[in-house]
């Protein structure tokens, strides 16, 4: 199995990329489409005592407004569709139509709002405090996905140190082993204080959507990662059954967690649209994006890690305060324990967590949630130990990296494979580690070298969903994947895996996808770095299915039994005999004929009800094969990155050359070597940008955000990272997947970042900032012996 | 003190501190609970939520010729209508994508007269005697792509893919200017289009084939 597997190819929609073709939500007009637009609250937390639209509703080309009470209420702490009672600087209240935008701009402009301000929080630690404000009217914390009030004593409060976290009740915790013995086993003990910031998730693609109904089923253009796995939370927003929606959705112009699962918002053209009986479409703007386009929570958290003389983690006590928004938000800070148990293995080990709720955007995930964060904040720690202990940076993180007996989490339980010690020793081999290090702390004029090396982690796989495919009457084959388009080519390199099985040539393969009328089967969302394990198994559980058939179909129709039967050059044929044969259009015709499983009309009983009603869709069109991915998966899949980076420090500027970076991944069998490249580069840019550009800036008095621009929140630019980088991967399979294989898109991310941050540690002496990102003027003050502008625990700072 | 900040579009009355600095947070929230007045600050209006999207302004249409992709199109303008809406909103190319809005992104890169620019931030009735090039202009009539459009397939450049038709403009504006450039200066060159994919290595590789198979 070899032909298509671990081979660059040219995935289909490359071509629509460079050439415009490729349509996104906003490319689609329909004829009568109105223009929508959002009003939004200018303040963190409020309440709308009253709306005023007459004005509006009278100007010429004002067709309707769309009020919370409209729209499906949202219960709890889920993201609203429009509210009344707005959470966040720019939460929409209402929605204008009109017949173009620039009208309905102007009509939103005209409506007269009487708000009522509300107490509100920037700051995940001052809502703890006794009489600190809540960010809602029911609570200032989400725990088991309830908001409820937390409060800290005074006391907790002053039973931190000065510059350390406090550490009162927690929401959410966790422990393993006994860390009282592992600390007293320990020869040195580190105790810090860390901020890492939220950031924003900056898809070039602002989330606009436009929708339509016809004949009672509502039409979706619009911008998410995931095909199938969104569409039923999507027709739960409009308030119909999934089998009403048509949900479009090609190509999705960047998404990085934040278009993973359905939101609220694309429902909102969909509203409008049933009301006023038009075709409607919603542009969402840049600086909107800030605002409604989710975040990735921040934490202000505390560690002690113990270390033996050889560099052995022997406990580890972690306490993460999330700042999470105002909603639901995400489940970062476990996340993040749960990967300091894996990636440094520690003997024994506590976590505390508690999700804080802020005025500030909803939170969700973001490439790499809570791993990532993490990373950012414990490598330069480790590197503090390594440079106490007198070890090289690789070998500490070596004596704690996982092996494959490893065990993940709160539940200890196993993993597939581990190859974190292997991406250690190739990428110090390739990088040149030993050679570069010896030059680290040279200076030239105002610059000084450094070098760093960092690890992260992701669970990379799930299993239990659904693959199907068809072989047409022409003999071609139909590969169907609801997975989605996130721009990772992974729907179509796994698609692959379908053609290998049956020993299709590629050319002869159509990918059906992008539109759910076509017949998508349900599978995971394209996200979590799952894709490549999963959907590598249900299209070859499908595969495998449309073989079996091929087998039976030939052997009722040329005699014998499935057994005598094989498969190649896209035929079944004797194994004695090979010109007793069917081609595979032969043999989609016999089963059009036969009926039954053979051509979908008798679907099996274990699919999902989304699988059912996509083998309807194709049943009877040829040979269907369809099959719920049961493959055995025995415990966690972690995808595990090593990234190794060499910089010019300028200590008068606080400027940052990345000269060179490595990025090394342990991603099992290596299917698609240019994607794998792209995925360990494109993850490395987005690491550095959030080592030391990018964050959430907030007004402490107002509760305004203040970076609301590319050019204020800084994803990093051509000019900001190396014009060369360079990748290795481990390419080891991993034993619970048919082809070997393991996701990776997040920790390619973490680890990149984290590297960076332990080279500007390193061409600093050691000098740790215990934050993300690090600014120029942090570096400055540095360098210069000048205390910081900020607090040791204040957040959302410039 | 109290009075209504003429402004103010949205219309709300506006009780602002006295200073902002007399006042802590917490102050302004017991002061807004207490008197139960409605209350918002001066500060509420420089948060970008309230302002309009850009450069979309009324007025009358004209009827002009531009001249895109080496065909004269008439069409109707407003004054100060943005190249970037007329493309995408009149004349039907989408390829030229709008992510930003406001000359931050590139994703909206046009050739104008073989110069790359923002059509986002570009008044069409500005080009009105000018050579428009979208990427929709650059494929040869049998159908053969643009050598920067091969390379960056060979590359593999696209990943989400939405500023890829802005990566390819600023890639073919700077290889009619200079048909040999180093990387260096290709780096420098397509630095006005951001990807938050972080695909720069994969474009550059294309952008240096492309140059070198040219």
């Amino acid at each position: 199995m070899a032909d298509l597997l671990g081979k660059d190819y040219a995935p289909p929609d490359v071509y629509g990329k460079v050439t415009g073709r490729a349509k996104y939500a906003e490319d689609f007009r329909m004829d009568g489409m109105l223009f929508c637009r959002l009003l939004k609250s200018p303040m963190p937390h409020c309440r709308v005592r009253g709306v005023d639209a007459s004005a509006a509703l009278a100007m010429e080309g004002v067709v309707a407004i769309l009020r919370a009470d409209e729209v499906p209420e949202q219960a709890g702490p889920a993201n609203n569709i429009l509210t009344d009672e707005p959470h966040f600087v720019g939460e929409p209240i209402l929605a204008v139509a009109a017949v173009t935008e620039t009208i309905a701009q102007n009509a939103i402009e005209a409506i007269v709002l009487d708000l009522e301000p509300l107490p509100f929080c920037v700051d995940p630690l001052e809502s703890l405090r006794p009489d600190g404000p809540n960010a809602r009217t029911d609570g200032n914390t989400v725990s088991s996905g309830e908001v409820q009030e937390h409060k800290w004593t005074e006391a907790d409060f002053e039973a931190a140190g000065e510059g350390q976290l406090p550490m009162g009740e927690p929401g959410a915790e966790w422990s393993y082993g006994d860390i009282d013995a592992g600390f007293a086993e320990a020869s040195i003990i580190l105790d810090e204080t860390f901020v890492t910031a939220g950031t924003s998730h900056h898809s070039m693609e602002p989330r606009t959507a436009m929708a339509y109904w016809e004949n009672g089923k509502c039409y979706l253009h619009a911008s998410t990662q995931s095909q199938s796995f969104v569409h039923p939370g999507i027709a739960a927003y409009i308030g119909i059954e999934p089998e009403n929606l048509v949900y479009i959705a090609e190509y999705c112009g960047g998404g990085f967690g934040s278009k993973g699962g359905p939101y609220p918002l694309l429902s909102i053209p969909a509203h409008m649209s049933r009301k006023v009986q038009r075709p409607v479409l919603m542009r969402i703007s840049r600086a909107e994006e800030y605002f409604l386009g989710s975040a990735r929570p921040g934490f202000q958290g505390r560690i002690k890690m113990g270390f033996r003389d050889d560099g052995r983690i022997t406990a580890v006590d972690v306490y993460i305060v999330q700042e999470n928004g105002p909603n639901q938000g995400g489940g970062d800070m476990g996340a993040a324990a749960s990967a300091i148990s894996i990636v440094y293995t520690p003997l024994n080990m506590r976590y505390r967590g508690m999700s804080v709720l802020t005025n500030t955007p909803p939170r969700g995930a973001q490439r790499g949630p809570g791993q990532n964060q993490i990373a950012t904040a414990v490598e330069p720690l480790i590197d503090k130990a390594a440079k106490q202990l007198g070890l090289d940076q690789v070998a500490i993180r070596h004596i704690n990296a996982p092996t494959h007996d490893s065990l993940y989490g709160a539940n200890r339980g196993p993993i597939t494979s581990a190859y974190m010690r292997e991406a250690l020793e190739q990428g110090a081999e390739r990088f040149g580690w030993e050679e570069r290090r010896a030059r680290s702390g040279q200076r030239e004029g105002s610059k000084v070298r450094g070098v760093g090396v960092g690890q992260a982690f992701h669970s990379a796989g799930s299993s239990g969903f659904d693959g199907l495919l068809v072989i047409t009457p022409e003999g071609k084959l139909n590969i169907h994947s609801g997975v989605g388009n996130l721009g990772t080519y992974s729907y179509a390199t796994t698609s692959r895996v379908a053609a290998e099985v049956l020993k299709c040539r590629w050319e002869n393969c159509e990918i059906v996808r992008g539109d759910s009328s076509r017949g998508l089967p349900w599978t995971l969302g394209q996200f979590g770095s799952n894709t490549s394990f999963t959907m590598t198994r249900t299209n070859f559980a499908a595969a495998n299915d449309a073989v079996r058939k091929l087998k039976e179909i030939a052997a009722r129709r040329l005699g014998g039994s499935a057994t005598d039967y094989d498969i190649g050059n896209e035929t079944v044929f004797a194994r004695g005999n090979p010109s007793r044969r069917l081609t595979y259009a032969q043999a989609a015709q016999a089963a059009i004929e036969m009926g039954g499983a053979y051509s979908g009309h008798e679907p099996p009983e274990d699919i999902n009800a989304l699988t059912r009603r996509a083998v309807e869709v194709v049943a009877g069109t040829g040979l269907v094969g369809v099959a719920r991915d049961n493959l055995e998966r025995n415990g966690t899949v972690p995808a595990l990155a090593a990234g190794f980076v060499e910089i010019e420090l300028d200590l008068e500027t606080g400027r940052i050359e990345i000269l060179d970076y490595l990025g090394v991944a342990d991603c099992g069998t290596v299917l698609h070597p240019q994607g794998l490249a792209t995925q360990i580069k494109g993850g490395g840019v987005m690491g550095f940008g959030m080592a030391v550009s990018e964050r959430h800036v907030y007004d402490r008095h107002w509760g305004l955000p203040a970076a609301v621009g590319f050019y204020q929140a800084k994803p990093p630019s051509y000019l900001d990272v190396p014009s060369e980088m360079d990748w290795h991967a481990v390419d080891q399979p991993d034993p619970d997947n048919p082809v070997g294989s393991k996701g990776i898109g997040e920790p390619v991310m973490g680890c990149a970042g984290a590297a960076l941050l332990c080279a500007i540690s390193d061409a600093l002496g050691g000098h740790y900032f215990n934050r993300t990102p690090v600014m120029a003027d942090m570096i400055i003050n540095v360098a210069s012996g000048r205390s910081q502008s900020h607090g040791p625990l204040q957040v959302n700072t410039q | 003190m109290s009075y209504v900040d003429s402004s103010v579009a949205a219309g709300m009355t506006v009780t602002p501190p006295t200073t902002h600095s007399s006042w802590s947070r917490r102050d302004f929230i017991k002061g807004v609970i207490a008197s139960g007045v409605s209350v918002a600050g001066m500060s509420y209006f420089g948060a970008g939520c309230t302002t309009p999207l850009p450069a979309q302004t009324g007025g009358v249409e004209r009827l002009l010729s531009l001249t895109v992709n080496g065909q004269v199109r008439r069409v109707d303008v407003l004054p100060g209508e943005t190249l970037a809406m007329t493309l995408r909103y009149k004349l039907g190319l989408t390829g030229t994508k709008l992510g930003c809005d406001r000359a931050e992104c590139g994703a909206c890169t046009v050739l104008i007269d073989d110069v790359n620019h923002y059509s986002c931030s570009t008044l069409t009735h500005r080009v009105r005697d000018r050579e428009i090039t979208t990427v929709e202009g650059l494929e040869s009539p049998d159908g053969t792509l643009h050598p920067v459009q091969q390379a960056f397939i060979d590359e593999l450049g696209p990943q989400c893919g939405f500023c890829t038709p802005g990566q390819v403009m600023s890639a073919v504006a700077l290889l009619r200017a200079n048909p040999n450039p180093t990387r260096q200066e290709a780096r420098e060159a397509m630095s006005g289009n951001l990807c938050r994919c972080g695909a720069y290595d994969h474009y550059l590789n294309g952008v240096m084939r492309a140059a070198s198979e040219a």
